[in-house]
């Protein structure tokens, strides 16, 4: 308890003393703005320098400005007018009778919710992810049903203020909502940091960072579900912060996070002062033009549910998470939507106390993936992992992937998988999976 | 408990430890997202700012992968020059979020979208849906291939440094003369070379060629892909070859990162020539500069028109 409170206490002081000056730093550039406006109306053909300006308040007509140029140069060809855009005026509604005698408004009165009102301009992006999965064969020990829709990922992203932006993740499954992420983000604070608050996926790994769509598997590895707290993974509620390490050699962050202490299976807090914490430090090197490594090294911390009785946390038992991860991509760049390969190993080792002692159990996955042509990538992967609460028994997987995508915004995914459960069984199943996508166009993952 | 402080602490003193660097007033460093921009942005600036770009001119710069290394540069950048139109959206955001420098965040006065005063052509009338494939709601993002809209390009870059370096003014001022009235010159040997071919019938891959095609007088009459950013279909390029077989055209024009196969099977179902053009500066070793990608694509072109003797 002593020890952890020191980091904890620099890293709070940390964000309290760099957010005032963030903010005002901002407010400044923010009058500075406001005055060059005024100025830019008053003698707005004039001077060079104030063209800027200008092309800031026209961003928002500067669509129509370029359709319209380009109809002009269609008419200087000769060729035919298309039909001229619809009327930009906003639309308006009647005053009710009676109402502008009665004191009440009188003119024409503003119609809201039309699709083109200014208003709509600050939405955020909206983007529905549609993941429908179905499962062939036997499994005993974990089985999924026939035909389901486990997750279908709701996300609205927009930008807060001149400081901030903020990204909501919301994972509709067959059992309710659930907020998958959800956090704001400062990305220029001083001294190079960039902080996140809310709900967070920790930057345990990698496989822990990713959503469900992006994984190039239907399922997560098994070291996943035994030792990082499964399909959820360590995701809860606290505060990220990640600088870059200036060095001449390598792209290196370093990401420190601070949670509340709950994490699906694996991490529970019973008092306020029951915080997890994780360290994360990636690393990144171009090998290549095409070829690059990117490694990283990871540790968690919190308290488990083992000690737990009747609602008391007599025993105070704690889980340590120590994980390393390696990826190696080649993307040749002159064909780069035809040909690629992405190599990934991770290793987790985990130290459970609980009521019948210490369980140092660990686990692993190997996976391979490389793209054929334009819409099909096929893939391998090996698993291995013991179980958190008992180290000695351990489980082993197989999958091979064939995946297909009909255009960016959709694909259909086969996975032949045979695992061997600790308890002696075996199952062979085949797992199909149809991701679809509609919305704003998301960045693509690396 | 020990390991704990330990790397809980090393963490700590490495986040919160660390000195803000001091910046010195010395060149201004710009950052492009394309090697284009990059180009015309060493036109104007000469040797007073350093310049260096993201994708690479023979890549498709629609599927530039998001490497750590571009936040590298991008963190010590004073002025981001993007192409804008969503040409970047899959890959530019991440990086711009991730680069912790305030001065090119989108908004910021180091940040310009170098296509606010250039001519866009296709913005899409009327609804927009996916069906018709990975449109580009805010018109086609490929409008640096027509030297006018480089001439735009330029001004609006000028008018950034200026900002960013006020001692410099006259000197970009008097570049961007320079610049244009060398690219006026420029424009004038190139509608003259290719002016015999006015209004001559070309397919192309992608639907990167708009500008390109309306300044030089082309007349595009149909693409090897059904939709933008969909893969050549049987059907499609069936339909291509019939309708190419119909109005005699003798020239496709390819983007170097495509795979040539379709239009290569088009070509001899046709007799059409399969033309490699360079969509940007870089997309080929003999396109060092602007000035270069026109002509390079137009010797391309017309000496190609000569061996179909196409008309």
């Amino acid at each position: 308890m002593e020890t952890s409170r020191l980091p904890r206490m620099l890293l709070m002081a940390g964000a309290l003393l760099a957010w005032p000056v963030v903010a005002s730093a901002g407010q400044a550039e923010q009058a500075a703005g406001f005055g060059q406006q005024i100025g830019a109306e008053s003698q707005a053909l004039a001077a060079q320098a104030i063209r800027q300006e200008i092309e800031r308040m026209r961003q928002d007509f500067v669509a129509r400005l370029a359709a319209l140029e380009a109809r002009l140069a269609l008419i200087d060809r000769g060729q035919a007018t298309p039909a001229p855009a619809p009327s930009a005026a906003p639309p308006t509604a009647e005053v009710p009778p009676g109402a502008a005698g009665a004191g009440g408004p009188s003119g024409a009165l503003p119609v809201y919710g039309n699709v083109s009102a200014a208003s709509k301009i600050f939405n955020p992006d909206v983007a529905v992810i549609g993941n429908f999965l179905g499962a062939a064969g036997r499994n005993a020990v974990n089985p999924a049903p026939a035909l389901q829709m486990p997750e279908s990922e709701l996300s609205l992203q927009a930008i807060v203020d001149p400081y901030a932006r903020a990204d909501f993740f919301l994972a509709f499954g067959e059992e309710g909502v659930d907020l998958e992420e959800g956090f704001i983000t400062f990305p220029t604070l001083p001294g190079g940091l960039l902080a996140k608050v809310g709900k967070i996926r920790a930057a345990f790994g990698k496989v822990n960072t990713l959503h469900r769509h992006v994984i190039p598997w239907t399922d997560r590895p098994l070291v996943t579900g035994n030792l990082v707290g499964g399909e959820e993974g360590v995701a809860d509620a606290g505060v990220s912060v990640a600088r870059l390490i200036p060095n001449p050699w390598i792209f290196l962050e370093a990401t420190g996070q601070i949670f509340r202490g709950d994490s699906g299976d694996i991490f529970a807090s019973s008092r306020r002062s029951d915080l997890s914490y994780t360290g994360h430090m990636r690393g990144y090197h171009d090998l290549t033009e095409s070829t690059n490594l990117d490694f990283g090294a990871s540790f968690s911390r919190g308290h488990n549910a083992s000690g737990v009785v009747d609602g008391e946390d007599a025993g105070r038992f704690t889980t340590d998470l120590v994980g390393v991860d390696a990826t190696l991509r080649w993307r040749p760049l002159r064909r780069s939507i035809y040909h690629s390969f992405v190599g990934r190993s991770e290793i987790v080792w985990s130290r459970r106390e609980q009521p019948d002692g210490r369980q140092d159990a660990r686990g692993f996955y190997l996976s391979g993936d490389y793209q054929l042509g334009r819409r099909w990538f096929t893939g391998v992967r090996f698993d291995r992992s013991d179980r958190a609460e008992d180290a000695s028994a351990h489980d082993t997987g197989q999958s091979i992937t064939l995946t297909y995508w009909p255009s960016e915004f959709s694909q259909l995914r086969g996975q032949f998988r045979r695992t061997d459960y600790a308890e002696g069984v075996t199952a062979n199943e085949l797992l199909f999976q149809l991701q679809f996508n509609i919305g704003a166009h998301g960045a693509h993952p690396f | 408990m020990k390991r704990l402080e330990l790397i809980a602490t090393l963490t700590a003193v490495l986040l919160v430890a660390a000195a803000l660097p001091a910046r010195a007033q010395g060149k201004p460093n710009v950052m492009t997202t394309t090697e284009d921009l990059a180009s015309i942005a060493r036109e104007i600036g000469g040797d007073r700012i350093a310049v260096d770009s993201i994708a690479r001119g023979y890549q498709d710069p629609h599927f530039v992968e998001a490497k750590p290394s571009f936040i590298l540069k991008l963190q010590r950048a004073d002025l981001l020059v993007v192409v804008g139109r969503e040409l970047e959206i899959g890959w530019l955001p991440p990086l711009i979020q991730q680069s912790r420098n305030a001065r090119i965040q989108p908004g910021a006065n180091g940040y310009l979208d170098a296509s606010l005063q250039a001519t866009i052509l296709e913005i899409p009338q009327g609804q927009v849906t996916r069906a018709m494939g990975d449109v580009h709601p805010q018109g086609n993002p490929h409008y640096w291939l027509d030297p006018v809209n480089g001439k735009i390009i330029a001004q609006a870059i000028a008018g950034k440094l200026s900002q960013l370096r006020p001692n410099d003014k006259s000197y970009f001022d008097q570049r961007v003369t320079d610049f244009t009235n060398r690219l006026n010159e420029a424009e004038k040997r190139w509608l003259a070379t290719i002016a015999p071919y006015k209004g001559l019938k070309v397919v192309t891959y992608h639907r990167s060629f708009p500008n390109f095609t309306e300044r030089f007088g082309l007349d595009v009459i149909g693409y090897v892909e059904p939709r933008p950013g969909i893969p050549p279909s049987p059907s499609h390029t069936l339909e291509l070859i019939q309708e190419m077989k119909r109005q005699n055209v003798k020239i496709i024009l390819v983007e170097p990162y495509f795979d040539l196969k379709t239009p290569n099977a088009i070509g001899r179902g046709t007799g059409a020539r399969v033309v490699v053009l360079a969509p940007s500066v870089g997309g080929t070793k003999d396109v060092p500069d602007y000035f270069k990608l026109f002509e390079y694509d137009i010797n391309l072109i017309v000496a190609a028109i000569r061996e179909t003797g196409a008309k």
